[in-house]
């Protein structure tokens, strides 16, 4: 019984991270440009980062 | 039409800056044609390499190029002249426009629905326990009481946050006197964490918080949809904007070009106007000698000449020579003002159409809460008691909130807008769809929409047009644009001199020789068509080409489709009688006009809507502009102006008119899917009502009931993908 009251709180401050996470990713412009980003690996010198 | 730079006359382009307060610039361009990672980085590298510049990043999603300069007085017009050498052309973005371009609703609708989608896995982990202890397996009162206060916890904060969006539509619309969707909806889930805290606070049985939240969750899926289907029909208008005339190249009183933003030109302001360049306003020619295509605001296909002391329209595009333009009117206050306001009296008519959803929410909310209401009172007068009453009605207003109506319709909207768009149809609103799946009647502008809006060779005598091409590949001209696209590539004339508005003059292997009017190679007194041209070798016979403007290629066909839909062609035209009468034989159409002022062609369509006629207006120019605004539906082609594409719910690209038929069908076979979906969640309410009413819901069969109609409306939305293929 007493486990649960560990996990419970460890699974739901798991999915605030996985929240927390793509908040960051989306603040940040990674979703606004997927062709530009799909090839962008392509590129030798790519160290232009999203700014 | 894309503006095209030159580092010798480099025009000021610095009123396209948007100036930061730390003294950086910041500049957006539309690129075309960049679409590998090899010409983003030549692009970016080639642009950051730029004096001045600091950053450069291509966007290759949307083409857009951002830079950034390192003070104020950043070179723009080296930007892009840099990028025309590279071979990809480039137009400034106003600033304003570009700001407004970036966008934030999506951006807090996906946080949204990450947050319901956290929330309603997270409260779903602690709700399972509690459905187990349903079955009678052991579930001590203590444990369960543990489990909602945590699941209370996890979904309060998340259902507050994930509903802000309907809270405040509903109170938008609670305001406006009216309920639209969004009232049941946030009613529905304030009652229930409401009730469910009042239940887990008295140790009950029956908590709602993950239905509460995973509700919130699947309608954020339909409402983050349609905002998609919305947004991206607006940044695609965007470009087109950016594409067409933004820009005037204004000379200063310095002698100095510089190149302004349309709505900063002022009266008494003296503008240049390239040929292939649209008038921007309302102006005296001051200089040149041109011709003036008026096609696209009167339907006219024949040019018409100008010369200094003519005034000229805004809209029109100039053909052969260079002009200079005295402004007498402002962008807004040009001739195209008349027709705004017109616009504007149609887009209004236009927004007090009621969305199928709503129309179905109209009925729906009522009904709901008077059952919801009859359960409590009912239960009441049953002797329940109060607490298992309120309950009753919490649990069905929440097995009953609309889902269907919520997240099918977009569904089927999204889908079938991505059917069209990979047809080449932009379809600007889930509404255009709806209205368009109505239409009964068409009605066609003919110059750009049934013909396709410029010259053709049809009549020239054997060999003279090989002999004739090298000329007219050095023109402008459509006229000779239309004779070099009949003769295919190959040599030029040299030592070529235009004459505007009369025609060229050049060397064919050492010969010189003239194309143009008839006139001009000598020819007096013959009454020259407007849709002819003239060739001569010097001292040699003349022999004419004689031009039309033909009919799309899939004209017929799709004026027999649509009568095969069932709908009634009719033909309103500004052009003469004589090429309106012929095209509407060919096409076998017998409602036509011809000689349609703007004014005659939005009261026709006025006409029609009195007589109860759901009319499709398919136009590109300026005069259609108010009919599009004013008909139940509209399509613009690709090619049309600006403003008539602003006033169409449907854009399409490419040469096929075909693509009206196929767009009527798409939206018709959606207005059906999303009939079906609503037609099964009446049937899906018919049967939850009585259960909830007799108290046989708990939060299990909630919890499965609603992501179960869900995923059944979801599914047949999802049979869009194949109709109106054939």
């Amino acid at each position: 019984m007493g486990i649960i009251l560990i996990l419970a709180p460890i699974s739901v401050a798991l999915g605030l991270a996985g929240l927390a996470a793509f908040w960051w990713t989306l603040r940040n412009g990674q979703y606004d440009d997927p062709a530009g980003d799909a090839a962008r690996i392509l590129m030798e010198d790519s160290d232009n980062r999203i700014s | 039409m894309a503006l095209t730079y030159d580092l010798a006359r480099a025009p000021d382009l610095s009123a396209f800056l948007r100036k930061e307060k730390d003294g950086t610039a910041h500049l957006e361009l539309l690129v075309k044609g960049a679409r590998c990672a090899a010409s983003m980085s030549k692009i970016e590298t080639a642009v950051a390499g730029l004096p001045d510049v600091t950053t450069a990043r291509l966007n290759l999603t949307e083409g857009r190029l951002a830079v950034r300069f390192a003070s104020s007085r950043g070179d723009a017009s080296r930007v892009i002249a840099t990028l025309d050498k590279l071979g990809y052309p480039a137009t400034p973005f106003d600033p304003a426009k570009a700001a407004e371009a970036h966008d934030q609703e999506s951006r807090r609708l996906i946080l949204a629905l990450a947050v319901a989608g956290f929330g309603a896995g997270n409260a779903m982990m602690f709700s399972v326990p509690v459905w187990a202890g349903l079955f009678g397996q052991e579930l001590g009162p203590a444990t369960r009481s543990i489990m909602l206060w945590l699941s209370a916890i996890v979904a309060t904060p998340c259902a507050i946050y994930a509903g802000l969006p309907f809270f405040e539509s509903a109170w938008r619309s609670l305001k406006a006197g009216k309920a639209n969707m969004d009232v049941p909806i946030s009613v529905g889930v304030i009652l229930t964490l409401f009730i469910s805290f009042v239940e887990t606070f008295l140790n009950g049985r029956d908590a709602y918080f993950d239905a509460a939240v995973s509700l919130l969750f699947l309608l954020l899926i339909g409402r983050w949809l349609d905002h998609r289907l919305r947004a991206r029909a607006r940044s695609a208008a965007a470009d087109l904007l950016a594409l067409q005339a933004p820009a005037a190249t204004v000379l200063g009183a310095d002698g100095l070009e510089r190149v302004k933003p349309l709505s900063e030109v002022a009266v008494g302001e003296r503008i240049l106007v390239r040929p292939g360049e649209r008038i921007p306003v309302d102006g005296f020619v001051e200089d040149g000698v041109s011709e003036l295509d008026n096609a696209l605001l009167t339907g006219e296909t024949a040019p018409a000449d100008v010369r200094p002391g003519d005034t000229c329209r805004a809209g029109a595009v100039n053909l052969t020579g260079q002009l200079r333009i005295l402004a007498i009117a402002r962008s807004e206050d040009s001739a195209v003002a008349a027709i705004a306001r017109l616009v504007e009296a149609g887009a209004q008519t236009k927004s007090l159409y009621v969305r199928l959803a709503d129309r179905a929410a109209s009925i729906y909310v009522p009904v709901i809460h008077s059952v919801a209401a009859l359960t409590f009172l009912g239960g009441l007068a049953f002797g329940l008691g109060p607490r298992e009453a309120l309950l009753r009605a919490a649990a069905l207003l929440i097995i009953t909130c609309p889902c269907a109506l919520g997240l099918a319709v977009p569904a089927v909207q999204i889908t079938a807008s991505a059917r069209l768009f990979r047809k080449g149809v932009l379809v600007k609103s889930g509404a255009a769809l709806e209205r368009l799946a109505e239409v009964d009647h068409v009605v066609f502008d003919k110059t750009g929409v049934l013909t396709e809006g410029r010259p053709r060779l049809i009549e020239a005598p054997a060999q003279a047009v090989a002999l004739a091409a090298p000329l007219a590949r050095a023109s402008a001209h459509p006229l000779a644009r239309a004779l070099a696209a009949e003769a295919g590539p190959g040599l030029r004339a040299t030592d070529v001199v235009e004459t505007p508005g009369q025609g060229v003059e050049g060397l064919i292997d050492g010969r010189r020789a003239r194309l143009g009017r008839a006139s001009f190679v000598g020819l007096d007194g013959v009454r020259g068509g407007e849709t002819e041209l003239w060739f001569a070798f010097e001292g040699d016979t003349r022999v004419r080409f004689r031009f039309s403007d033909q009919l799309r290629p899939d004209a017929a066909q799709t004026i027999a489709d649509l009568r095969a839909l069932g709908l009634t062609v009719e033909i309103l035209s500004g052009d003469l009688e004589g090429p309106v009468a012929r095209a509407a034989q060919t096409l076998h159409v017998d409602q036509w006009r011809s000689g349609q002022t703007p004014q005659d062609k939005a009261a026709e369509i006025d006409a029609l809507t009195a007589q109860g006629r759901k009319v499709l207006m398919v136009g590109d120019g300026l005069n259609d502009t108010a009919a599009l605004a004013k008909a139940h539906a509209a399509m613009a082609p690709g090619a049309a102006l600006d403003a008539s594409q602003n006033a169409a719910d449907l854009v399409f690209s490419g040469e096929a008119l075909s693509a009206v038929a196929d767009s009527i069908r798409v939206a018709r076979a959606a207005r059906s899917r999303a009939l079906e979906n609503f037609g099964f969640s009446a049937l899906y309410n018919l049967g939850a009502i009585p259960l909830a009413m007799l108290g046989f819901v708990n939060p299990l069969i909630a919890a499965l009931a609603m992501s179960g109609s869900s995923l059944v409306v979801t599914l047949n939305a999802l049979r869009m993908h194949g109709a109106g293929r054939r």
